[in-house]
């Protein structure tokens, strides 16, 4: 299984989905997008236009109906979510409750967390790198939530997928703490190499890191292209309404 | 009902069901301390009586539950089998049957006369099957609780979340490891409890063990219990085995108490989660193979109670006067016993909320934690034990006998209400959240109150309690076991009698009829829940 990632060389794959459609319910979603390698890609848009989805459709929980998925240059459609180069971070229930944040970690590395001692060594540097350092034997209840979410990253990070994948994995956190990941996932992301793409609720999530904004409506992408110039106020109207409305909700 | 009143009938239903089971409970002690009967302590025989009824107990909760586990992953692995949920509503059946009529189904099957002695005859093999004594109490425990922890263990399997799933397919874990590191910690937090559950279920099972225990060397104490009143009158005899019935009991429950109750809470026959696994091939056809085999195992006696049913003689069976008797009787006994059930339930529930909403975000108080004890209280003292208590007890003043009546209503009545509760206290504490605060700025209270506002809303509840506690009584054959006489006889009584008699046909047929108006009232009890739960 392993094997299947490794001949991706290090550092970010790409992503790409080539024409990819998908039918959830009456929707037709239609996908059509390229993420560079290293790149970071944010997706905005309105509850059930079909974030999720695409991020399901790259991790493999969703097969594509017609049209091909590529990661890092290979043809992914068919293959089952274990041998794709991904690792995806939820909003909840990253971490098995019963098991202590080493365990939880070491997963990602040994599924039957039989670690051999270079394991152990790749999972105790991982969990410092992501600030948790003497917090190995705790378990999930004991963490708070944004200490949670820097142990799911930790296991991605001994998983070594070149592409990493948010689902609004920091949405439950508050302002502060959701930049001090962000900026954690623009340090991961300088030092690996690795591709990001995450969904969010936020647009100032994209701003923070510099990326890439596909803004989604209705199960298509409306619009596309580098977030400063999305979010500017001589962005695209379709955004900017949705913007708008978003404030006034809140 | 002004609040004053509400918490006055909440405590006069608490009163009316301590006195039920303390009145028992009075009746034993009394003869401890030198009643006429006397007590002369435990000897050889009840302790044999009190291993055996452990040993087959433990059996069972062993089996069903070790047959359990792999059925329910089975059933959970497989979201798309088909006809899941039929086999899940085909799940749900047993416990609702009379147990009577399912050990009737279960003899039509592995009996002497069954299709399994049948089939072995067409094959050339001439043993009898023989499922009287440990064999038949298992397989009837078996067939009543296999269904009940494969719902259970399922029911523990879908609270797996399911990024759980979703984690699994990602990181690549093989099956041995998610059996080990995401299915067994969610079962095994639930395992206790249902264990535990199971095991009281055996421990007081009476039907089972009375007719297909086939005699001393595999009696329990609640058929000893019945056969010292019944048969030999031996009164102390009687006291000895209640006593230790009721000791054991509450062990139980104080174990159960630390286990914690499993819920089927949330459960619906349709799963949401989704599994991300393709299993391979061998793994699927393992788990059809085991969903069909448990599927049969429990759909054959119950076909087997329907067709030998409808092979008796009912031309002549409903010409008896006798049958009509019994069931015009059966009716009345339990249309009492389910309104006397319902309107304790309903005296409960109205004035623990009551007691709750008064003291506001407070602890609560202790009135309000006896009131949901009370609901309880019928399963720390067994039906059986307070029938015979009330049998020892009255024997000194009247012929316990002409207490049938009487007996039957109260004791089932009480059996059904922690049932009844559990309908009408969501129900109940919903609308009282939602009108109370309106109902008190209009000024509507009272009887006002409970024909304007709460009988539109409860109405359905009170339908599904009444139901279901009707269903219940209808199928009880303890407490008309140790009070019924020729002049009172239920539906079950002439049906244990006519299988004493060896009128097998004649016990199909109603044993047919008994199925039938039990499961008519569930459905109905089923439908009735359903819409109040819609309309919530």
């Amino acid at each position: 299984m392993q094997d299947d990632r490794a001949d991706i060389a290090k550092g970010g794959a790409s992503v790409r989905l080539d024409n990819v459609t998908f039918r959830y319910g009456s929707m037709e979603m239609l996908f059509d997008l390229t993420v560079e390698g290293s790149a970071i890609a944010a997706i905005i848009g309105p509850s059930g236009s079909g974030k999720s989805t695409l991020l399901n459709l790259v991790a493999g929980f969703e097969k594509a109906e017609s049209g091909r998925v590529w990661i890092g240059g290979k043809d992914v459609t068919l293959l089952p979510p274990s041998r794709r180069a991904v690792s995806m971070v939820f909003q909840d229930n990253n971490l098995f409750a019963h098991l202590d944040v080493f365990s939880n970690v070491g997963l990602g590395r040994r599924p039957d967390l039989k670690l051999s001692s270079a394991d152990e060594d790749a999972v105790s540097s991982a969990i410092a790198k992501v600030g948790l350092a003497g917090k190995e034997k705790r378990r999930p209840e004991a963490l708070s939530g944004g200490e949670r979410q820097r142990v799911a990253l930790a296991r991605t990070l001994v998983r070594n997928s070149p592409v990493l994948l948010l689902d609004e994995a920091f949405a439950s956190l508050g302002p502060a703490l959701r930049h001090e990941m962000l900026d954690l996932i623009g340090d991961l992301r300088d030092e690996t190499g690795m591709t990001v793409i995450m969904v969010t609720h936020h647009p100032d999530d994209a701003l923070r890191l510099s990326s890439m904004l596909f803004f989604l409506e209705e199960g298509h992408i409306a619009a596309s292209g580098p977030a400063e110039q999305m979010l500017s106020p001589d962005g695209p109207p379709l955004l900017r309404k949705y913007l708008g409305s978003q404030e006034s909700e809140v | 009902m002004p609040f004053r009143a509400r918490q006055l009938s909440g405590i006069l239903a608490l009163v009316l069901l301590s006195l039920l089971a303390g009145g028992a409970l009075m009746g034993l002690v009394f003869e401890v301390l030198g009643g006429v009967g006397g007590f002369t302590g435990f000897d050889s025989y009840i302790w044999r009586i009190a291993r055996f009824t452990l040993l087959q107990a433990s059996l069972s909760t062993l089996l069903s539950v070790i047959l359990a586990l792999p059925l329910a992953r089975a059933l959970h692995a497989r979201p798309d089998f088909p006809g899941r949920s039929m086999i899940l509503r085909l799940f749900a059946l047993p416990l609702a049957l009379p147990a009577l009529v399912a050990v009737l189904g279960i003899t039509s099957i592995y009996g002497r006369n069954g299709l399994l002695a049948a089939g072995m005859a067409y094959l050339g093999m001439h043993q009898i099957p023989d499922i009287y004594g440990l064999t038949g109490i298992l397989l009837a425990h078996i067939f009543f609780n296999l269904p009940l922890a494969t719902r259970l263990i399922l029911a523990s399997l879908d609270t797996i979340p399911e990024d759980y799933w979703k984690l699994a397919a990602q990181l690549g874990m093989s099956e041995p490891t998610r059996f080990r590191l995401i299915e067994w910690p969610a079962i095994l937090r639930n395992l206790p409890g249902i264990a535990g559950l199971i095991f009281m279920l055996c421990v007081t099972s009476f039907t089972v063990v009375l007719t297909l225990g086939g005699g001393p060397r595999a009696t329990t104490l609640e058929v000893a219990i019945y056969q010292a009143l019944h048969f030999d009158f031996d009164i102390a005899r009687a006291v000895a085995l209640t006593l230790l019935q009721l000791a054991l009991t509450l062990a139980i429950l104080a174990f159960l108490g630390l286990a914690g109750r499993p819920t089927e809470e949330g459960q619906t026959f349709r799963t949401t989660t989704r599994r991300f696994d393709d299993p391979e091939r061998a793994t699927r056809l393992f788990g059809s193979v085991l969903i069909a085999c448990g599927f049969l195992f429990v759909a054959a006696p119950i076909a087997g109670t329907v067709v030998s049913g409808a092979s008796a003689d009912f031309g002549r069976l409903l010409f008896e006067p006798v049958v009509w008797r019994a069931i015009m009787t059966s009716i009345c006994l339990g249309a009492a016993a389910a309104f006397l059930s319902v309107l304790l339930a309903l005296a409960l529930v109205s004035s623990r909320e009551h007691v709750a909403t008064a003291r506001g975000y407070g602890p609560a108080r202790p009135l309000e934690r006896v009131l949901d004890l009370g609901a309880s209280l019928i399963l720390v003292v067994p039906p059986i034990v307070i029938g015979a208590g009330w049998f020892i007890l009255s024997r000194h003043y009247v012929d316990p006998f002409s207490l049938a009546p009487v007996m039957v209503v109260a004791v089932n009545a009480a059996m059904a209400v922690p049932f009844a509760f559990r309908v009408l206290r969501p129900a109940w504490d919903t609308m009282a959240a939602r009108n109370n605060r309106l109902c008190a700025q209009l000024g509507i209270a009272g009887w006002t109150r409970f024909r304007l506002i709460d009988w539109p809303g409860l109405k359905r509840s009170l339908g599904a309690a009444f139901a279901f506690a009707m269903a219940l009584s209808l199928g009880d054959l303890g407490t008309i076991a140790l009070f019924g006489n020729d002049t009172v006889q239920t539906l079950p009584y002439l049906l244990l009698q006519r299988m004493g008699s060896y009128r097998t046909a004649d016990a199909a047929g109603l044993a047919l009829i008994l199925g039938i108006l039990c499961m008519g009232l569930m459905m109905l009890a089923d439908r009735a829940q359903g819409d109040a739960d819609a309309g919530r």
